[in-house]
C-alpha cells in the first residue's frame, strides 16, 4: 500500500467497521519508500476472506491485495520474551532456547530475554515448553509473509 | 510568468477547471480565506444553506438530478460533524462528490484547538476517500484527484480537509489535465467470455426477470436497460434506487421490489429461473431473507461495477464486473447478433402468470374515503405534473407511497435517501435539484416529522427563490415507525405522535412562501394545478392525511419475499 499517514487506520478501520477479525498485522516500509508492505493475519470463511479481500482492494491506498494461502509461502514472526532464570532454571531454559534456535539477548541474575523467530506455531510452542509463571512478559510482531520460489509480488 | 496563488485561490481556481458552477455551504473561521477568493470571482455560485447537513444534501440533489460531481465547502469541528450525516447519505447510495471542509492550522491540529475535529478520522468510514492538505504544494493535485476518485468507478464522497494556513499559503498553480494512480484503477469494461456466458443463460431463460438497482440510473444506462429488455419481452422490476431506470408506465414494468414493493415483483424475483441483476446489491430490503430467497432455485447474472457488491448476500452464477452501460452495450450486441430465442411459449407461459398476480392489485386503496388518503394526493401529483416532475422524498411512508405511486419513465427524476434512510433529505436535496435544473418543476414529497428535520432550509429556498413544492403528507405521526409498531409492538405507539406541530401554513408564509391547508379529499388536484401554477413561488401544501393508513404490501423484517402481508 502507499506508505502514507492514514493508510494503516483505513486498514483497521475496514475491519472493526465489519466485523472481520485481525490476528495479527504487521507494516513497514518496502525498498520503494513511497510504499509499505503489510502482512495481516486473518481467520474467516472463504467467503468472509473473499469479501475481506474485495474490501481490502477498494481502499483507494492498497496497491495489490495477494491471499499468501493461495500458494506456497513462508511465514515468519519474531518474538521477544523476558523470563524469570533463577537457579536450577537458568541452565533449563538456555537449552530450551538452543533447542528453539533462540538467542539469549539480556541477562540479569533473575533473567534472561530471548529473542525468538519462527512461525507464530512455533512460538507458541516454546511458551508452551516454559512454566507460566516464569513468563514475565512476552512481545510479538505478529506473522510477515513471503510467496515461495522464484515469483515476487511486484507494483 | 509563474505567477504563485494562495491555497485560497488554489482551491476557487480548481473548482473552476473542473467546471463547476454551483456549490453549497456555510462559511466559518478555518474557510474565511476560501470564502474570500469566492467573493473575489463569478465563475462559481455559492449557495448559502442554514445548516450543514443541507449543504450536502442539496450537492447530492445536485449531483443525482444533473450526473455532475456536488460540491460543499464547510468549516472545521462543528461544520463537519454537521455534515457527516449528509456525507454517509452519499456514501451509501454512491454519490459522486467533493466537499472541501477547513481545518484549523496545520501548527494547532493535535492540540484541542478551538473547532478542531479529527475531521479524516471521524469521516474516514463514510466517504470513498478523503485527504488531509499538509502542503500547499500539493493542493492542485489532490483536488484533481478528488473529482476523478468521486466521478469514476462506483462513484462517492471524497473530502478534502484544508487547514487554514495551507490556505494562505503560496505556490505556483498548475492543474494536470490528467490524471493516473497506481492503486485506484477502476474497471469499465466487462469480462466478453462472462458477457458470452451471460447471453447463454438468457437464451435459456424460461422465467426471466430483470432486476435494475441504482447502478443503472448511475451509469446512465437506463436507455440500455430499457432496449435489452424490450428486446427480449422480460419482465422488469426496479429497486427504490433504480426507479426510473426503465419506464414504469410500459407494460413490462413490475414496478418496485422488496419491502415495499409490488406483488407480482416480489413474487416474479422469488419464481423467476433466470435473474439478470444489473447495477443492484441485493440488500436486506430487496431480498428479505436470503435463505427463504434461495428455497427456490434459479441462476443469477449479476452486474456491477464493485467487485464487492458481488457475492456479498447472495451468491451469484455469471459475475460480470464492470460498467453497467459498458456491459449492457456488448450485452444486447450479442443477443442481436444471435439467431436463437429464448423459449417464447414458456416466456408467454410466465406472462400469464404474472398477470395472474398482478390482478391482485396489491396498491388498492380506499378511494373513496372522506378522509385524504396519501396514496391518492400522489396519484394526483403524477397526474397533475403529467409524471415529469423531479421528486425528491425524505424516508418513512410517504417516501414508499411516492416510489408505489409516482410511475417515474426518466432515470435522475426520483431523488431519495435509499441506503442510509436519512430524515431532512428531502427539501435539501430539492434545493439541489432546481439549481441544477433551473425549468424544472421540483417537488418535495415529505412527512410532518421528516420535513421539520431541516425546516430551517425555507430561509435559503427564500433567499435563492427556488419554487419547490413542499407535499406535506401530514398524518400527525412518524408514520412508518407507527406502522412497524402497529404490526410489531402491540399497537404501542411509543414516542411516535407528533405532538406540538406549528401551523405550517403560517410558518411557510412566515419565510414569505406560499402556504395551503387542505383537508378534504375533493380539493387535493386543485390544489396542486394552483400550486403548480404559481412557477416562482415556493408553496408548502399541508395535506391532512388519514393517521392509520399502512404502506401495503409489507415484506416483515427475516421474512422471504413471497411471505407479503397484503391489504
Amino acid at each position: 500500500m502507499e506508505n502514507e499517514a492514514g493508510a494503516l487506520s483505513r486498514v483497521a478501520g475496514l475491519f472493526s467497521a465489519r466485523g472481520y477479525n485481525i490476528e495479527s498485522l504487521s507494516v513497514a516500509p518496502t525498498e520503494d519508500p513511497t510504499l509499505s508492505r503489510m502482512t495481516l493475519v486473518t481467520i474467516g470463511s472463504d467467503e468472509v476472506v473473499e469479501q475481506v479481500t474485495k474490501q481490502l482492494n477498494k481502499l483507494i491506498e492498497v496497491v495489490k491485495i495477494i491471499d499468501l494461502n493461495d500458494g506456497n509461502h513462508i511465514e515468519r514472526e519474531l518474538m521477544l520474551v523476558k523470563i524469570r532464570a533463577v537457579g536450577p532454571d537458568r541452565e533449563e531454559i538456555k537449552r530450551l532456547a538452543e533447542i528453539f534456535r533462540g538467542s539469549i539477548i539480556d541477562v540479569t541474575d533473575k533473567s534472561y530475554t530471548i529473542e525468538l523467530t519462527g512461525t507464530s506455531s512455533k512460538l507458541d510452542a516454546f511458551l508452551e515448553a516454559i512454566e507460566r509463571s516464569a513468563v514475565l512478559e512476552t512481545v510479538r510482531t505478529g506473522a510477515s509473509g513471503i510467496g515461495r520460489g522464484e515469483w515476487v509480488l511486484k507494483v | 510568468m509563474s505567477v504563485e496563488l494562495t491555497g485560497a485561490e488554489i482551491t476557487i481556481r480548481c473548482l473552476q477547471e473542473e467546471g463547476v458552477q454551483c456549490i453549497f455551504g456555510y462559511p466559518g473561521g478555518a474557510v474565511l480565506f476560501i470564502y474570500d477568493e469566492l467573493f473575489k470571482q463569478d465563475k462559481v455560485r455559492h449557495i448559502l444553506v442554514r445548516h450543514e447537513q443541507a449543504a450536502i444534501h442539496a450537492a447530492d440533489g445536485y449531483a443525482r438530478s444533473s450526473n455532475k460531481v456536488g460540491v460543499a465547502l464547510v468549516t472545521s469541528g462543528p461544520g463537519v460533524t454537521n455534515a457527516v450525516t449528509g456525507i454517509a447519505t452519499a456514501y451509501m447510495d454512491s454519490i459522486p462528490m467533493v466537499v472541501i471542509s477547513g481545518q484549523v492550522p496545520t501548527s494547532a491540529i493535535g492540540l484541542d484547538a478551538f473547532q478542531e475535529v479529527d475531521t479524516v478520522g471521524i469521516t474516514r468510514p463514510c466517504v470513498k476517500h478523503n485527504f488531509l492538505v499538509k502542503d500547499v504544494t500539493e493542493l492542485a493535485l489532490t483536488i484533481k484527484k478528488a473529482f476523478y476518485i468521486a466521478s469514476t468507478g462506483r462513484p462517492g464522497p471524497v473530502l478534502v480537509d484544508i487547514p487554514k494556513d495551507v490556505s494562505q499559503q503560496k505556490t505556483k498553480f498548475e492543474y494536470p489535465d490528467k490524471i493516473s494512480m497506481r492503486s485506484y484503477n477502476p474497471v469499465t469494461k466487462g469480462h466478453t467470455r462472462q458477457i458470452k456466458k451471460a447471453a447463454e443463460l438468457i437464451l435459456s431463460a424460461k422465467r426471466p426477470m430483470v432486476y435494475a438497482g441504482g447502478g443503472v440510473i448511475l451509469s446512465d444506462a437506463a436507455p440500455q436497460l430499457t432496449e435489452l429488455t424490450q428486446m427480449l419481452n422480460f419482465p422488469c422490476t426496479n429497486t427504490l434506487m433504480g426507479l426510473g431506470g426503465y419506464p414504469a408506465t410500459d407494460k413490462q414494468s413490475l414496478g418496485m421490489l422488496g419491502m415495499h414493493g409490488t406483488y407480482e415483483a416480489n413474487m416474479a424475483m422469488q419464481y423467476c429461473d433466470v435473474l439478470i441483476a444489473v447495477g443492484a446489491r441485493f440488500d436486506d430490503r430487496v431480498i428479505g431473507n436470503p435463505k427463504h430467497f434461495f428455497n427456490e432455485n434459479r441462476k443469477i447474472i449479476h452486474i456491477d461495477i464493485d467487485p464487492s457488491s458481488i457475492s456479498k448476500r447472495v451468491k451469484v452464477d455469471v459475475p460480470i464486473v464492470g460498467d453497467v452501460l459498458d456491459v449492457l452495450k456488448e450485452l444486447i450486441k450479442l443477443l442481436k447478433a444471435e439467431k436463437e430465442k429464448p423459449d417464447q411459449t414458456a416466456l408467454k407461459e410466465w406472462w400469464k402468470q404474472i398477470e395472474l398476480w398482478r390482478e391482485r392489485d396489491c396498491l388498492k386503496f380506499d378511494r373513496s374515503s372522506k378522509i385524504i388518503k396519501p396514496q391518492m394526493v400522489i396519484e394526483k401529483l403524477f397526474n397533475v405534473t403529467k409524471g415529469d416532475a423531479f421528486i425528491t422524498s425524505d424516508v418513512g411512508q410517504h417516501q414508499m407511497w411516492a416510489a408505489q405511486f409516482y410511475k417515474f419513465d426518466k432515470p435522475r427524476r426520483w431523488i431519495n435517501s435509499g441506503g442510509l434512510g436519512t430524515m431532512g433529505f428531502g427539501m435539501p436535496a430539492a434545493m439541489g435539484v432546481q439549481l441544477a435544473n433551473p425549468k424544472g418543476k421540483v417537488a418535495c414529497i415529505t412527512g410532518e416529522a421528516s420535513i421539520q428535520m431541516c425546516i430551517q432550509e425555507l430561509s435559503t429556498c427564500k433567499q435563492y427563490k427556488l419554487p419547490l413544492k413542499i407535499i406535506n403528507l401530514n398524518n400527525r405521526y412518524m408514520g412508518m415507525v407507527r406502522q412497524w409498531q402497529e404490526f410489531f409492538h402491540g399497537n404501542r405507539y411509543a414516542e411516535s405522535y407528533m405532538n406540538a406541530l406549528p401551523d405550517f401554513v403560517k410558518l411557510a408564509e412566515s419565510y414569505g412562501h406560499v402556504g395551503m391547508k387542505i383537508e378534504k379529499p375533493e380539493d387535493v388536484e386543485d390544489a396542486l394545478k394552483e400550486a403548480f401554477k404559481l412557477k416562482d413561488q415556493l408553496v408548502f401544501m399541508d395535506f391532512i392525511t388519514d393517521q392509520t393508513e399502512n404502506v401495503f404490501p409489507m415484506v416483515p423484517g427475516g421474512k422471504g419475499l413471497s411471505e407479503m402481508i397484503l391489504v
